[in-house]
C-alpha cells in the first residue's frame, strides 16, 4: 500500500510543485540574468532584491480580466493553453533525479517511473505539445496569432526532426531507451556522452532552442513582425499558461540534456578514483547543478544573440543540422560495429 | 477485473470519439477528435503491455500524421457547406445498404467464430532478449526481417513518388 500508492503519490506531488515554484523562478531569473547584461537592476521592488515579484505577478495575472474574441471558436480556444501545458508536465514522470537511496529506514527511487520506453515516451509527448501552438493560432480568429502558430509549429516540426536523430545515437551508444540505463552506461563507460558524441551534443542543445522557441530562434514570438505571436489575443491566466510552458519546457529540455548528455545525477569523472571526495555530494544535488547550468547557458544566449531570420531559421535547420545528425548516427553506428 | 474495467472504458472512448470524429460539422473540431481517439488507441496499447508500440502511435499518428491533417484543414477553408447537403437523401440508401451489408458480415464472423473450439495459441519460441522494446526489434529483425523490409521499401517508393507529384521540374 505505502510502496504502491503513498510514495509515488507524493513523489508527483513533490515534483509537480517543485517545477511550477522553478518555473516561476526562472522568469525572475530570465529578468534578473538579462537586466545584469544590459547593465540595469532588473525587478528589485517586491521584496528584497525583488524576490516576491513571481508572487505579485501570479496575483495580478489571475485577477485580470479574462477576455475570449467574439468570433473565436470557444472550445479550442479554451483548450489550448491546457494543451501546451499538460505535456510540458507530465514528461517529468521519467526524468530521473537520481538513483534508489535509503530515505527514513526505507529505499526510495528519486524519480516517479523508470519504463522500458522512456526516451521515446518523451519524445511523443512533447510531440503532442505542438497543438497547443497550433490550435491557439487558429482558435484566435486573428491574422497574427495564425501567421505565428504556423511558423511556430513548422519550425517546431524542423527541429524535432535533428533533435530526433540525436537522440537515436545516443540510444546506440547505451543500447536502451531507459533514462536510468542511460545514465548507468555512462556511469559504466567512465565518460559522460558530452564527450562521447559532442557533435550530437552541438546539434541537441541548438535544436532544443528551437524545439521552445527561445532566442535566437524566437521566431513565433517575433513582436516586431507579428505583435505578440500566437497568444496575441489571450489575456490573464490563459496567457500566463502559455508563458509557463514555455519555461516548462525549458526546464524539460535542461533535464533531459542534462540526462543523456551529462550524466544525470552522476559526479564529474565517475569512474576516476582521485575524484571519489565528490561522492559526499549528494547525486540529486549534482542533476540539479547541471540542469541549472543548462538553464542559465539559455538565458545567456537569449542576452547576447539577435533573431534569426525565418528563411536562415529553416536552412540552418534543413541544410545543416538534419545532414549532419545522420553523418552522426551512421559514424556512430559504424563504430559500435567496428568496437564490438 | 480492474483490467475489464478499463478495457471497456478505453473501448468505449475509442468507439465515442471515432462517431464524434464523422459527425462534427466542424472539420477542425473533427481532426482534435480524432487525435483524442488515436491517445486511446495508444492506452489500449499500454494495457495489453506494448509500450513501445504505444510510443510510437503517439509520436507518429498523434504528433505526426495528424499535424498535417491539421494544416491542410485549417489552410483550405471549408467553412462553406458541402454539395452534398442539398440532397441529403440522396446517399441515405447507399449508406444504409453499405452499413446493413457490414453488420451482417460482423454478425457472421461472431456467430462462425462463436461455434468453433478455442485453439490455444501456441506458445512462440522463446526469445532471447527482455524488454519490451528489445523483443519488437528482436521480431522484426528474425521472424518479420521480410515483411519488414518490403514495408520500408514500400515507403521509400511512396516518398520518392510524392517527391516527383509535387516537384516536376526538379
Amino acid at each position: 500500500m505505502v510502496d504502491t500508492l503513498v510514495i509515488p503519490l507524493l513523489k508527483i506531488l513533490i515534483v509537480l510543485n517543485a517545477t511550477l515554484v522553478a518555473v516561476t523562478y526562472m522568469v525572475l531569473l530570465e529578468r534578473k540574468v538579462i537586466a545584469w547584461a544590459q547593465s540595469r537592476l532588473g525587478p528589485m521592488r517586491v521584496g528584497p532584491y525583488g524576490v516576491l515579484q513571481p508572487v505579485a505577478d501570479a496575483v495580478k495575472l489571475m485577477i485580470k480580466e479574462d477576455i475570449t474574441p467574439v468570433r473565436a471558436d470557444r472550445w479550442v480556444f479554451t483548450a489550448a493553453p491546457i494543451i501546451s501545458m499538460v505535456p510540458a508536465l507530465i514528461v517529468y514522470a521519467v526524468i530521473p533525479f537520481g538513483p534508489t537511496v535509503s530515505l527514513f529506514g526505507r529505499q526510495v527511487s528519486l524519480y516517479i517511473t523508470d519504463i522500458n520506453v522512456g526516451l521515446l515516451y518523451i519524445v511523443s509527448v512533447a510531440s503532442v505539445g505542438v497543438y497547443g501552438i497550433i490550435l491557439a493560432g487558429y482558435a484566435s480568429n486573428s491574422k497574427f496569432p495564425l501567421l505565428a502558430s504556423l511558423r511556430a509549429s513548422a519550425q517546431l516540426i524542423s527541429y524535432e526532426v535533428a533533435v530526433t536523430l540525436t537522440l537515436v545515437s545516443v540510444i546506440l551508444m547505451s543500447g536502451s531507451l531507459s533514462m536510468v540505463s542511460i545514465v548507468r552506461a555512462q556511469e559504466a563507460s567512465g565518460m559522460w556522452y558530452m564527450f562521447v558524441q559532442p557533435l550530437a551534443f552541438g546539434i541537441f542543445v541548438i535544436g532544443s532552442l528551437a524545439e521552445t522557441n527561445r532566442a535566437p530562434f524566437d521566431m513565433p514570438e517575433a513582436e516586431q513582425e507579428l505583435t505578440g505571436g500566437f497568444h496575441t489575443e489571450y489575456s490573464g491566466m490563459r496567457f500566463a499558461l502559455f508563458f509557463l510552458a514555455e519555461y516548462a519546457n525549458m526546464i524539460v529540455v535542461s533535464s533531459v540534456a542534462t540526462t543523456l548528455f551529462l550524466g544525470g545525477w552522476l559526479p564529474p569523472f565517475p569512474n576516476v578514483p582521485l575524484f571519489d571526495f565528490l561522492d559526499i555530494i549528494p547525486s540529486w544535488t549534482w542533476f540539479l547543478i547541471k540542469s541549472f547550468l543548462f538553464l542559465y547557458f539559455f538565458i545567456w544566449i537569449r542576452a547576447t544573440l539577435p533573431r534569426y531570420r525565418y528563411d536562415q531559421l529553416m536552412r540552418l535547420g534543413w541544410k545543416m543540422l538534419i545532414p549532419l545528425a545522420i553523418a552522426n548516427l551512421v559514424i556512430t553506428g559504424i563504430v559500435k560495429v567496428l568496437l564490438a | 477485473m480492474g483490467e475489464a474495467i478499463a478495457f471497456y472504458f478505453i473501448a468505449a472512448c475509442i468507439l465515442g470519439f471515432a462517431v464524434l470524429v464523422i459527425s462534427t460539422k466542424d472539420t477542425v473540431h473533427s481532426v482534435l477528435f480524432l487525435v483524442v481517439d488515436f491517445l486511446f488507441v495508444a492506452a489500449l496499447y499500454v494495457l495489453l503491455g506494448a509500450q513501445f508500440i504505444a510510443a510510437i502511435q503517439i509520436l507518429v499518428y498523434a504528433g505526426g500524421i495528424v499535424v498535417l491533417y491539421l494544416f491542410v484543414v485549417m489552410l483550405v477553408n471549408l467553412k462553406r457547406p458541402p454539395e452534398a447537403h442539398a440532397d441529403p437523401h440522396r446517399l441515405t440508401k447507399v449508406g444504409l445498404g453499405m452499413s446493413a451489408a457490414v453488420l451482417l458480415e460482423l454478425g457472421a464472423i461472431a456467430l462462425y467464430s462463436s461455434q468453433l473450439p478455442a485453439t490455444p495459441v501456441a506458445p512462440g519460441a522463446p526469445m532471447p532478449v527482455t524488454g519490451n522494446t528489445e523483443q519488437v526489434g528482436w521480431l522484426l529483425y528474425t521472424s518479420y526481417l521480410i515483411p519488414f523490409e518490403v514495408a520500408s521499401m514500400l515507403l521509400l517508393v511512396a516518398m520518392i513518388g510524392a517527391i516527383v507529384l509535387a516537384k516536376r521540374e526538379l
